[in-house]
């Protein structure tokens, strides 16, 4: 990087050059910086970068956790996960369809309340505040909080459409092939503000005479919206959706408090699955499930990356 | 503005689905389970204290408490610790290398828990840490080190120079520098990292389900989850735990509350 400019201070001799930099004594970083970053350094690489590694190696073994002696299987765990084994392929589908719903709903939904809470008025502030605060609660607490929405007899979901006068009484998390659909709902509820906040970040963040170039042009506001705002907050999107999508597979602790520990086979996700595996005592097999939880969701947030930036192209 | 109307009704019907169910949490907390299921949305008839001496007292959620509270004290500390120190070092040192140490920390925020939590488990388990407070705080450091670092790092790097270069042409020695210099200047990007580990680390459920077994050392997510099973349909019991666990994160909320903001979009930009 530096080579190609000539600090004239670099010309001197090195010998003068550092001598004059000692006298300054500060352009020159201090040898014990390289101290400071350090315990960092040394606790991640013995905590985290190599238990990472170590789960590679536990995923080709039967090691039942605390047995001295275990065999090399090689593949038959992957094998296993795929061809044979009924409850990670059921993990596998509820996490894609709570994934695919918390995804579309919340992050349309953070939008509009981004969109309509975009101007710093009093109100605006107080009502992102509110939306907001459902985010910093425990999972477990926003649990119990809708397992008694969803309760079938004393809830007040069905007493919400009981009062509204539809003569409709809902099963919710009881009924097992919509069951999980419940649970995305709750999720939204639970993070919709916090990439609201993402987003009113980037809807801040574009120029305003574009807006006013466009209704002079005669744009409406849909035309605004799609050739101004969506390209312009393409980065948030990214973020937004990137992270919503890493959030709904982590969804662990609202699943265990809304479905059980182990779960109900219909509220089942990966992390739920992993864990239940890990609880059983089969060590390697559960470090396989989660390397393949790992490149699942590598390959939906690249693929997510790629559609959006194909909406986002055309403007 | 053409959409006002409908601005408004969205607005309202969505800040109700928001405000609604916590205030049936609070007052549910102060009811009886006939009473709650009578009229759920209702004030309390009185401010009975039972279930909070039931949940504390008899079920033991003050020790929950306790540990929640030394927990995340500790853990959130130490993160900022050795977060602050490492991403002050990188800030410091030029080029590739400064890049090479911070890219390798943060890495680490791409990989999901799931990912290495059991080898960390056998770790611990030679280690001692197990079924222990001080392994809960090891593990958040863990955890908390790479954002912590993204976070920090990213500000520090934005810091002139010159205010590295005074420090030192006073004869202030690098760590007099970070400690008396830049973490004062770096202080929103403190208090945002520290509210983003606080949340977390105040919430996580996790590491206490795979690391914690004695009933005494269970901190209150965990304590709550084990209600569930408990009083499988006893609401208010499981409405007060649910207040006397959020209290102090909602307490932080309405006085810190664009640090909240702050720290939980900067922490979330990690995708």
């Amino acid at each position: 990087m530096t080579t190609t400019e000539v600090d004239p201070r670099q010309a001197a001799t090195p010998a003068g050059a550092r001598r004059r930099r000692r006298g300054r004594g500060a352009t020159r970083a201090h040898p014990a910086l390289l101290l400071f970053p350090l315990p960092a350094l040394a606790i991640y690489v013995v905590f985290f970068a190599i238990p990472t590694v170590q789960a590679v190696q536990y995923a080709v073994t039967d090691w039942d956790g605390f047995s001295a002696t275990f065999s090399n299987v090689g593949a038959d765990n992957f094998r296993r996960i795929f061809t044979a084994d009924d409850l990670f392929a059921n993990a596998l589908l509820n996490n894609v369809k709570f994934m695919l719903v918390v995804v579309v709903f919340q992050t349309a939904f953070a939008l509009l309340l981004a969109v309509l809470l975009v101007k710093n008025s009093r109100g605006s502030i107080l009502l992102r505040a509110l939306f907001f605060f459902p985010t910093i609660l425990s999972s477990v607490s926003v649990a119990f909080i809708w397992k008694f929405i969803y309760d079938p007899n004393f809830g007040l979901g069905n007493r919400v459409l009981d009062g509204v006068g539809l003569d409709v009484q809902l099963a919710y998390l009881g009924e097992a092939s919509t069951a999980i659909y419940w649970v995305a709902l709750t999720q939204v509820w639970f993070h919709a503000g916090q990439m609201m906040v993402i987003f009113v970040a980037g809807l801040q963040a574009v120029p305003a005479e574009l807006y006013e170039a466009a209704e002079l042009d005669g744009a409406g506001r849909w035309a605004q919206f799609r050739h101004i705002t969506w390209p312009m907050i393409a980065p948030a999107t990214a973020i937004v959706v990137a992270y919503t999508t890493i959030q709904s597979f982590k969804a662990f602790d609202l699943i265990l408090g809304l479905g059980g520990n182990p779960p109900k086979f219909s509220l089942d996700i990966l992390s739920t699955r992993i864990y239940t595996s890990f609880a059983n005592s089969e060590f390697g097999y559960a470090a396989a499930e989660s390397l393949v939880f790992m490149a699942v969701i590598a390959a939906i947030v690249v693929a997510q990356r790629r559609v959006l930036r194909l909406t986002q192209k055309d403007v | 503005m053409r959409f006002s109307p409908i601005r408004s009704v969205v607005l309202a019907v969505y800040a109700l689905l928001v405000v609604v169910p916590l205030v049936v949490v609070v007052f549910g907390s102060f009811k009886t389970t006939p009473e709650l299921f009578e009229s759920p949305f209702g004030l309390p008839s009185s401010l009975s204290l039972r279930n909070y001496e039931i949940v504390l007292g008899e079920q033991n959620l003050d020790q929950a408490f306790f540990n929640s509270v030394v927990v995340t004290a500790a853990s959130v500390a130490l993160t900022l610790f050795v977060a602050s120190l490492a991403a002050y070092g990188i800030a410091r040192t030029p080029g590739w290398k400064g890049w090479l140490i911070f890219g390798f920390l943060v890495l680490g925020m791409s990989v999901p828990a799931q990912a290495n939590m059991i080898p960390q488990y056998v770790l611990f388990d030679v280690l001692g840490l197990l079924d222990s407070r001080l392994g809960l705080v090891a593990i958040n450091v863990v955890v908390g080190l790479p954002v912590a670092v993204f976070i920090l790092g990213g500000f520090m790097k934005t810091i002139p120079r010159e205010a590295y270069e005074a420090s030192a042409i006073d004869g202030a020695g690098p760590f007099r520098t970070y400690w008396s210099v830049i973490m004062p200047m770096s202080l929103p990007s403190v208090a945002a990292t520290a509210i983003f580990l606080f949340v977390i680390q105040w919430n996580d459920l996790l590491y206490p389900l795979l690391f914690i077994r004695s009933p005494e050392l269970k901190t209150l997510p965990l304590a709550l989850l084990e209600f569930q099973g408990e009083f499988l349909t006893d609401y208010p019991l499981l409405f007060t735990g649910v207040v006397i666990a959020s209290l102090p994160i909602v307490v932080a909320y309405v006085l810190l509350q664009r640090y909240f903001v702050a720290g939980m979009t900067s922490g979330a930009v990690k995708g």
